[in-house]
C-alpha cells in the first residue's frame, strides 16, 4: 500500500499519511477552497491542487515539498473567442480529470475539463494548451452534451504504459474515445454501450461514463461504471459488455477502482439509481468482482447500515495493492485494509469528498 | 486620477493589495494594469474571454457596471471603482 492519500474536497486539499500502524492528516491546504481534483505526479512527487473558486474562477496550484508550500500556474484556459455552442463562450468551468503523461514524456501533463476540452502541457504544467483535434471533433457541438454537469467534461485520462501517446479519455455525455498518436487523432470506442436515457440509444456519442479506468496489469482491459451499468472491454475499448447485476447492487453508481495485480479484480460503490442517488436501502456496500465481472460480492463489515444517504463520487474511490479508501458526499472516509472486506472510519466529519488518491 | 478599491476577499490571494490610483481610460486596461502589478490577479476578476466572472462585481461611483461583457462602462477622472465578489454559496 502507498502511505499517502490525497482528498479533493469541497472546503479544501486534505493529505493523510499512515504511519506508526495508523492513519493521520499530514496537511490541510487551501482550507474553505473547493478543491476538484487533489492529484500526486508518481513521477515527481508533485501535489497538484485544482481549486474551483466560486467567484475567482478555475485555479491550478503545485507543491514539490508535501503541501507545506504552494506555487500557482496559469490554469488552462480556452482561446479567445472559442465557443461551447454557438453564442456560448468557451471558459474553464472546471477541472475534472489530471494525469501525467508517463515515463517516456517527463514533462507531459493532461487536463480535462468542463466544457469539454482537454488541454496539454510540454512543459511540467507551466502552460496548457487546447487539444484542438478533439475541441473541433465533428461530434462535439451536436452530440455532447452535459451529464453530471451543466456542458460536457472530461472526467477520465487513461495514458497507456506500453505506448504513452495512446490515451483514453472519458466524456459525460459523450463516450470514450481514443487517440494512439498523443491527440491528434480521435476515434470513438462506445460500441457496446447503452444509452437508455436518449431517444437514440445507439447514437454514435452522448454515453455517460461516469469513470473510466485500465487495469494496471492489462492496460487494454478498461472498466467503467457507467450511468447504465458497469461495462469492461478487454479490447482496448472496441467492444464494451455489461458486467453489472441487472438486480443490484452492482449497477448504478459513479467510481470503479481494479486492483494493481488482477485484470480481473475491480470495486464499485453501489448508489440507488439516478432518480435519487442516495445509498442503497440507506446503507453503504461495496461490491468486489474478482472474476472480471462474472459475480459480485458485496462488502458492508464496518460500513454505516441503516439511515445512510452518502454516495461516492466518481475520483473518491482508490486502491494500492490489498487497501482501500473512499471518501463520500457527506463527509465521511473508510479504509479497508483487506480488499474491501471489512472497513474502518477515518473521519465522519469532513466536507464533501470530490477525489481520492494513493501517493507515495 | 480614478481609484481602484478592493475586496477584503482577494487580499486573500494578493496581500499588496491596496487603493490604487490609476490613470487607465477603460475597465479593461485597469486589469491589465493591475495584472502587471499583481500578476494572475486579472484571471481572478475577468475570465479568459474578457467577461466578469458570475460572482464578481465591479461598481463605479456605487452604480453596478451594466456590461459585464466587454466591460465598455465608463467612468470619470475622480471615480471609484470597487471591484468585490458577490455574496453566494455557502
Amino acid at each position: 500500500m502507498q502511505p499517502t492519500v490525497l482528498l479533493g474536497t469541497r472546503k479544501g486539499f486534505i493529505a493523510w499519511r499512515f504511519s506508526n500502524n495508523r492513519w493521520q492528516v499530514e496537511n490541510l491546504s487551501f482550507e474553505g477552497s473547493p478543491v476538484s481534483i487533489a492529484y500526486a505526479d508518481a513521477r515527481t512527487g508533485t501535489w497538484w491542487a485544482c481549486l474551483d473558486h466560486g467567484h475567482w474562477g478555475v485555479k491550478l496550484h503545485r507543491s514539490n515539498d508535501r503541501g507545506n508550500t504552494w506555487e500557482e500556474v496559469a490554469a488552462p484556459a480556452y482561446p479567445e473567442g472559442e465557443e461551447i455552442k454557438e453564442g456560448i463562450p468557451a471558459t474553464t468551468r472546471y477541472i475534472w480529470a489530471m494525469a501525467n503523461g508517463g515515463k517516456n514524456f517527463h514533462s507531459r501533463l493532461w487536463i480535462g475539463t468542463d466544457p469539454g476540452g482537454l488541454f496539454m502541457s510540454e512543459d511540467a504544467g507551466n502552460s496548457f494548451q487546447l487539444v484542438e483535434s478533439l475541441w473541433n471533433h465533428p461530434t462535439r457541438k451536436e452530440g455532447w452534451f452535459g451529464g453530471g454537469r451543466d456542458q460536457p467534461g472530461i472526467h477520465s485520462i487513461v495514458v497507456d504504459p506500453r505506448n504513452e501517446n495512446r490515451i483514453h479519455i472519458g466524456i459525460s455525455c459523450a463516450g470514450v474515445f481514443e487517440t494512439i498518436d498523443a491527440g491528434k487523432t480521435w476515434e470513438i470506442r462506445n460500441k457496446g454501450m447503452r444509452a437508455e436515457f436518449l431517444p437514440n440509444p445507439d447514437a454514435e456519442t452522448g454515453y455517460d461514463p461516469h469513470i473510466l479506468v485500465a487495469a494496471p496489469t492489462n492496460p487494454d482491459i478498461l472498466w467503467q461504471q457507467n450511468h447504465c451499468g458497469i461495462f469492461r472491454s478487454i479490447d482496448a475499448g472496441r467492444n464494451w459488455m455489461d458486467v453489472g447485476q441487472a438486480d443490484g447492487p452492482a449497477n448504478f453508481g459513479f467510481a470503479i477502482t481494479v486492483a494493481d495485480d488482477n485484470a480481473d479484480q475491480a470495486w464499485v460503490a453501489p448508489a440507488n439509481s439516478d432518480m435519487t442517488r442516495t445509498a442503497v436501502k440507506g446503507a453503504l456496500c461495496i461490491c468486489r468482482t474478482d472474476d472480471g465481472g462474472k459475480s459480485w460480492k458485496a462488502f458492508r463489515n464496518g460500513l454505516p447500515q441503516e439511515n445512510c444517504f452518502d454516495i461516492v463520487y466518481r475520483h473518491a474511490l482508490a486502491s494500492s495493492g490489498d487497501a482501500l479508501m473512499f471518501g463520500t458526499t457527506t463527509g465521511n472516509l473508510f479504509f479497508s485494509p483487506d480488499r474491501g472486506e471489512n472497513w474502518q472510519v477515518l473521519n465522519n466529519y469532513l466536507p464533501m469528498v470530490y477525489s481520492v488518491q494513493f501517493a507515495g | 486620477m480614478a481609484t481602484v478599491k478592493f475586496t477584503y476577499a482577494l487580499k486573500k490571494f494578493f496581500s499588496g493589495l491596496k487603493d490604487t490610483a490609476t490613470g487607465a481610460g477603460t475597465l479593461s486596461e485597469i486589469l491589465n494594469e493591475m495584472d502587471t502589478s499583481f500578476p494572475g490577479i486579472r484571471s481572478y476578476i475577468v475570465d479568459e474571454q474578457g467577461s466578469l466572472r458570475k460572482h464578481v462585481n465591479i461598481f463605479i461611483d456605487g452604480r453596478l457596471i451594466n456590461d459585464r461583457i466587454t466591460l465598455r462602462d465608463s467612468f470619470s477622472e475622480d471615480s471609484e471603482i470597487y471591484i468585490i465578489q458577490a455574496l453566494s454559496g455557502g
